[in-house]
């Protein structure tokens, strides 16, 4: 396959002001990701910062509950800050600092990738700043407060949708006015050549980890993998060492919003086409003639028109299923895995819950399911509350 | 051959950058009418897009402005083809590069043919994915203009050896604009070691004194916003005032 191309997807789709600087990230990754030092020190800061590895738990009641396939949950959510997102940021960080960088920004929505960035700039002394769409930063108000806690400055983004994808365009501007002292941390499997493939090897530890962990409990590989698609950081990541093993179902499940016969959906392989935006070919989605569609999503983390090119390629060699899952299922999901297990999922996690839900009913009792548990759903509390009606603000 | 390299044989060209449909495109139809006669050498009608990622917040508004009203690719392909019938000047379209995908590129080029667009700047498609669009370009002898900016350095030689018709300079948007200056000449000169191909240099600044002073070193000057900031000023009534600007700056260009 060509450099940085997942079939026709992907490539460098960028200002040339940035292709010297895309490239100095290129070089910097390839000189480190095999090298011992660099290795061991994403590893210690993994096992001591963040609390890796991260449990597979047997979800004993949500399994017997269901009465069909055995349930594991991929815990992501009790990584420090919540998320998968610092498996990413460690990683990149380590990196910009080997690049001589003084000064990270990154894009966020729900704000785990904001906050996981702000986190590790404050750990290592650098400096941070957030852009984020003042859109989310409304209904992710705490997430802002503790980004701003932990040192970074967070500039809510006006422009557009104000969500996601325009705070994406916006930390793509704020690069290419300051390249010289600036790593962009990418939080997800997306953007140009080597973002995808960069993030995805550091999101790589969860499908490594699932396997180790699967093999000490039952000996043998997981019948099907699920998880959450926005970008794709945490599915590729749940995926990646999976892919090879052609009897591992591997299915990402996106948000759909209202539905996917509405308007109000953001679930790009269902409702997008092919297209070129934010760095990359890929599925977007898109009016007739290539304008990008204001998605929606209840999840600020799942709210993105688009999908990471190495997604785009396995939905077409048939190697993953993306399945379209609604608000009000990603709901229902987030209540019933707090009742049955104890766990308070992120409303985008809860997405991956609702499809496991389904499908752990059509499977046998022999049968196993891994369904990654993305982040934890502290900061949705107000958000699904105020979705039930009642009045309850942060 | 299509006519966009003589733009430059006649002293420093002045090329305006125009949001197509911001406010509308019969303002749009009339500013060109107006660039033409005040003596504008080339046009770049920029093709509106939701999400203008190369833009700073002034074009980006155009952008929404003209998508607020509905305005397509199919709209803007009509308006050139009215314009056509009397405006002679040269045109190229500045567009983003899912709006020319989601057309199909064939068809997109090959419309750009039949209406008379001699070039095409993508900003998005730097040299190592121009591929799949240039192909296109060269069977229809429209021209894909190539861009460098200040921190291309090194890549600057392998730029300038394909570029066709001429090359856009950009300078970066974080820097004041007399301190870009002083890379232009730099930028210029290994393109013309490389080759002897028209340098534009895209400028934010409106200001006359910098015009006159850049006009020295480039082979064009493209206004990058100025010609928005009017449309957005003074709306319906902008092709006047765009026209007598351009008039100001051919004067200083021809002095």
């Amino acid at each position: 396959m060509e450099k940085g191309r997942f079939g026709v997807h992907g490539g460098q789709y960028i200002p040339e002001i940035l292709m010297n600087a895309v490239h100095e990230v290129e070089e910097a990754y390839n000189k480190y990701k095999d090298d011992p030092d660099f290795n061991r020190e994403l590893e210690e800061l993994y096992n001591e910062y963040t609390g890796r590895p991260s449990r597979l738990y047997y979800a004993k009641r949500m399994t017997e509950d269901l009465g069909g396939a055995k349930i594991y949950l991929k815990r992501e959510d009790l990584n420090h800050t919540g998320s998968h997102k610092i498996n990413n940021v460690i990683g990149q960080m380590l990196l910009a600092k080997r690049m001589g960088k003084t000064r990270v920004i990154a894009e966020t929505g729900a704000g785990q990738h904001g906050v996981a960035t702000a986190t590790v700039a404050a750990m290592m002394g650098m400096e941070c700043e957030i852009f984020m769409g003042k859109h989310d930063c409304e209904r992710q108000a705490l997430n802002v407060y503790r980004m701003r806690l932990l040192g970074a400055k967070v500039h809510p983004v006006e422009s557009g949708t104000k969500t996601l994808k325009d705070a994406v365009s916006e930390t793509f501007r704020e690069w290419t006015s300051r390249i010289k002292d600036t790593h962009y941390v990418l939080g997800s499997v997306m953007g140009p050549y080597p973002f995808p493939n960069i993030v995805r090897d550091f999101q790589a530890v969860i499908s490594k980890e699932i396997k180790m962990q699967m093999m000490e409990k039952e000996g043998r590989l997981p019948d099907a993998v699920i998880a959450c698609v926005g970008g794709g950081s945490n599915a590729i990541g749940a995926f990646y060492h999976f892919i090879d093993d052609a009897q591992v179902r591997l299915i990402g499940c996106e948000a759909a919003g209202r539905g996917i016969d509405t308007l109000e959906t953001a679930a790009t392989i269902n409702t997008g086409k092919l297209g070129i935006f934010h760095g990359m070919k890929s599925y977007f989605c898109q009016d007739e003639y290539g304008q990008i569609a204001p998605v929606y999503s209840i999840s600020a983390g799942l709210d993105y028109p688009g999908i990471g090119p190495e997604h785009a390629h396995l939905h077409d060699i048939g190697r993953a299923e993306y399945v379209p899952v609604t608000d009000e299922q990603a709901v229902e999901a987030f209540e019933y895995l707090s009742r049955i297990e104890g766990i308070i999922p992120a409303i985008e996690s809860a997405h991956a819950i609702a499809h496991a839900i389904h499908v752990a009913k059509e499977m046998s009792k022999d049968q196993i399911i891994v369904v990654n548990i993305s982040g934890r759903g502290d900061k949705d509390c107000a958000a699904i509350a105020r979705y039930r009606g009642e009045d309850l603000y942060e | 051959m299509n006519n966009i390299r003589k733009v430059f044989e006649k002293g420093t060209a002045f090329i305006p950058f125009i949001t197509c449909g911001d406010p509308s495109l019969d303002v749009t139809k009339e500013a060109v009418i107006e660039m033409e006669k005040a003596g504008a050498d080339l046009i770049e009608l920029g093709i509106p897009f939701s999400d203008p990622t190369a833009e700073g917040p002034l074009i980006q508004e155009a952008n929404l402005r003209a998508l607020q009203n509905q305005i397509t690719t199919d709209d803007i392909f009509q308006m050139v083809r009215e314009l056509r019938e009397t405006v002679k000047i040269p045109m190229v379209f500045m567009a983003y590069a899912n709006v020319v995908f989601s057309y199909g590129v064939e068809r997109f080029v090959a419309t750009c043919k039949e209406i008379g667009i001699g070039g095409l700047i993508l900003p998005e498609i730097p040299f190592e994915e121009k591929r799949e669009f240039d192909e296109i370009c060269k069977k229809y002898d429209v021209d894909l203009i190539s861009i460098i900016a200040p921190t291309s350095k090194e890549r600057i030689g392998m730029i300038a050896k394909e570029a066709e018709g001429f090359v856009y300079c950009v300078s970066s948007a974080g820097e004041k604009e007399n301190a870009r200056f002083s890379h232009i000449g730099s930028m210029i000169k290994k393109v013309k070691k490389e080759r002897n191909i028209p340098c534009a240099v895209g400028i934010e600044s409106s200001s006359l004194d910098h015009i006159k002073e850049l006009a020295k070193k480039v082979d064009g000057i493209i206004a990058g916003s100025t010609i928005v900031k009017l449309c957005e000023k003074y709306g319906i009534h902008a092709p006047f005032h765009i026209g007598n600007y351009v008039k100001e700056v051919k004067m200083i260009l021809t002095e």
